[in-house]
């Protein structure tokens, strides 16, 4: 295991570093001088002299990369162009609204999800299977901004019983905070809940008819039982297809902070192209792959813990 | 494993070709699948489906109207007889947008589909047929991709390229790269030990004309299924895009950009988000249906 735990962690970083490159190439891919470019609209000469020498831009691209990931190391991601704040510090206060939400969103989707996915496969070929796989289909087709729309117009304007935007931090006032995080929330998870319920059916029904449970079942165990065996075999599937779909809850709550206004780390990045706000697009797409690796390595270890032919057979694919 | 072009199989699920595939004569197999797929209803509704709006994406202008078409004295109004989905806020008539964002919708999820494919199989095939040195760097090359959430990486191109329907083409090409990719190497590897395969290697025969000859046709199958379920992810990543303001530019009709419209009248105009959305919902519905059923008919060891 600690070997796997190695190898893994040490691929990760081979990744980390080349899409490191990636990030940093990518601004300087932007026709015209990066200096400009970091400064934002109309600096004064003394702004751009500052980021020149913060960042050796005059200096060789390694050169420039090495002082790059030296100045990140330390925490200095630049300053936002718009409003002249470091990077760093908007991103510390970003990144809990997204985590927050993206929690949330987790627990929705395993709830609605493994639940869905358990029933249907019971109750193979009868209608509670037939209203989940069709449920689940539709989940699949729909896009995370539909389903948020129509849970504006359903639930803030016909009902009037939830707010239809805006964002109420944990620590003020966390009643609020939970009122407005409901539908974000709800909209996020209901995608994930369709992939989750789809895998947890399929492979819940594999292991029922697996030869173990056949075994199982001719000695005389209860169906509930049964069900409790294949289901601990299951487990590997939803955590897997958890690992699988990170980057597209990544994605969604993206689009999701966008309709609801809520100020995390996607609505940050969606205003900062918007706007040109270079440096900050490269801090927090630097951020979001370094979290979206970190979290998939931590994926992987789970998954070799809970399946341990793939740990002892030493494959990773 | 970032982004929806890879469906949620479990590794190596996908990746199994029919071997009965290299054994029936063509006119033979093409009839047997065929009278398997008819067999299947709720394919044949999701074709039927995808059929729909692909008649509407290429008559669109025809049957519809110019969607850039503004009328004065008819600005935010219900579904009528002279406009059967109504009107926006500017005054154009709904359904021809609809029918335009048809086209622009099938476009991106075809092309970008096509462009992952014409680049993601050789050098999938490449690296699954030689392995050797080839294929770990391809595969880690991979990885740094995957690293990217396909959103995160689209914005990041929007931020460098700029926002328009070519570029999101791009983005949803790159992103579904590493998925096509994935599967071709996973074919070209089980098809290499086939016998078959072995056969003509031992033959002496030139290893392009084996990838050509033998294992690309053995590796379609795999890859229109993966197609099926590519297309309607990268329709919903065009209309995600361009929701955001980062794909397609407006006046050109987008069904993500009609929502981004639609959300400040949400309470006036409901009707002005129902359908652009439901237009979405049903062509990947229907790409989904239609992809279900040609993986039980093409790769039916893939299960579901």
């Amino acid at each position: 295991m600690g070997q796997f735990i190695l190898r893994r962690s040490l691929a990760s970083l081979i990744v980390l570093f080349l899409a490191s490159i990636m990030v940093f190439l990518g601004i300087r891919a932007l026709p015209g001088d990066p200096a400009l470019v970091l400064a934002g609209e109309s600096p004064d000469a003394a702004t751009i002299a500052a980021i020149r020498e913060q960042f050796g831009l005059d200096a060789p691209l390694p050169v420039q990369y090495a002082n790059y990931v030296a100045q990140t190391f330390q925490g200095n991601l630049g300053i936002s162009t718009k409003d002249r704040i470091p990077v760093a510090d908007i991103l510390v206060e970003r990144l809990p609204v997204t985590l927050e939400l993206t929690s949330l969103a987790i627990l929705v989707g395993l709830a609605i999800g493994v639940s869905a996915g358990i029933a249907s496969a019971v109750r193979r070929g009868r209608s509670t299977d037939y209203v989940a796989t069709g449920l689940g289909l539709f989940g699949l087709s729909v896009p995370h901004f539909w389903l948020g729309l129509i849970a504006i117009l359903v639930f803030a304007v016909k009902l009037r019983v939830l707010p239809a935007s805006g964002f109420v931090g944990l620590g003020e006032d966390p009643v609020e905070n939970v009122r407005r995080m409901v539908l974000p929330a709800l909209v996020l998870g209901t995608g994930l809940s369709a992939v989750i319920m789809r895998q947890t059916r399929s492979a819940l029904l594999g292991q029922l008819s697996a030869d173990y449970v056949r075994t199982a079942r001719s000695k005389g165990l209860s169906r509930s039982r049964e069900i409790r065996h294949g289901l601990r075999n299951s487990l590997t599937t939803v955590v897997t297809v958890l690992g699988l779909q990170l980057g597209a809850l990544i994605s969604g709550a993206v689009v999701t902070e966008q309709i609801f206004v809520i100020p995390g780390f996607g609505k940050l990045t969606v205003d900062a192209v918007l706007s040109r706000n270079y440096p900050v697009i490269q801090g927090a797409v630097l951020v979001t792959v370094t979290g979206y690796v970190v979290v998939n390595l931590l994926v992987d270890i789970t998954y070799a813990y809970l399946n341990p032919r793939l740990r002892l057979s030493g494959a990773s694919e | 494993m970032s982004n929806p072009f890879n469906p949620p199989t479990i590794a190596g699920a996908a990746e199994a070709g029919s071997p009965e595939a290299a054994v029936l004569e063509p006119a033979r197999r093409w009839r047997r699948l065929r009278q398997r797929f008819l067999r299947r209803r709720m394919a044949i509704i999701g074709l039927a489906f995808v059929l729909l709006f692909l008649l509407l994406a290429l008559m669109g202008p025809l049957v519809a109207g110019d969607p850039s078409e503004q009328h004065f004295d008819a600005v935010l109004q219900g579904p009528s007889f002279a406009h059967p989905m109504g009107t926006d806020d500017l005054g154009r008539d709904v359904f021809a947008r609809i029918a335009g964002g048809a086209r622009v919708s099938l476009l991106a999820g075809v092309c970008s589909t096509a462009l992952a494919m014409l680049v993601g199989v050789p050098v999938g095939l490449v690296a699954g047929f030689y392995r050797g040195w080839v294929d770990p760097i391809i595969m880690r090359l991979n990885d740094v991709m995957l690293a990217f959430p396909f959103l995160i990486f689209a914005v990041g191109l929007a931020a460098i390229l700029g926002a328009s329907l070519r570029n999101v083409i791009i983005a949803l090409a790159v992103a579904q790269f590493p998925a096509v990719l994935r599967i071709a190497r996973g074919e070209a590897l089980m098809l290499r030990e086939q016998d078959f395969l072995a056969g003509a290697i031992a033959d002496g025969t030139r290893d392009a004309a084996i990838i050509a000859r033998y294992v690309l046709p053995n590796s379609l199958n795999a890859l229109i299924v993966q197609a099926t379920v590519a297309i309607p992810a990268a329709i919903i990543g065009e209309a995600t895009l361009s929701f955001l303001g980062l794909g397609v530019q407006p006046p050109t009709p987008s069904w993500g950009v009609m929502l981004t419209h639609a959300q400040p009248y949400l309470a006036q105009a409901p009707l002005l988000a129902l359908f652009p959305g439901l237009a979405i919902a049903l062509v990947t519905l229907g790409f989904n249906l239609l992809g279900d059923g040609l993986r039980d008919v093409l790769d039916p060891r893939s299960g579901r």
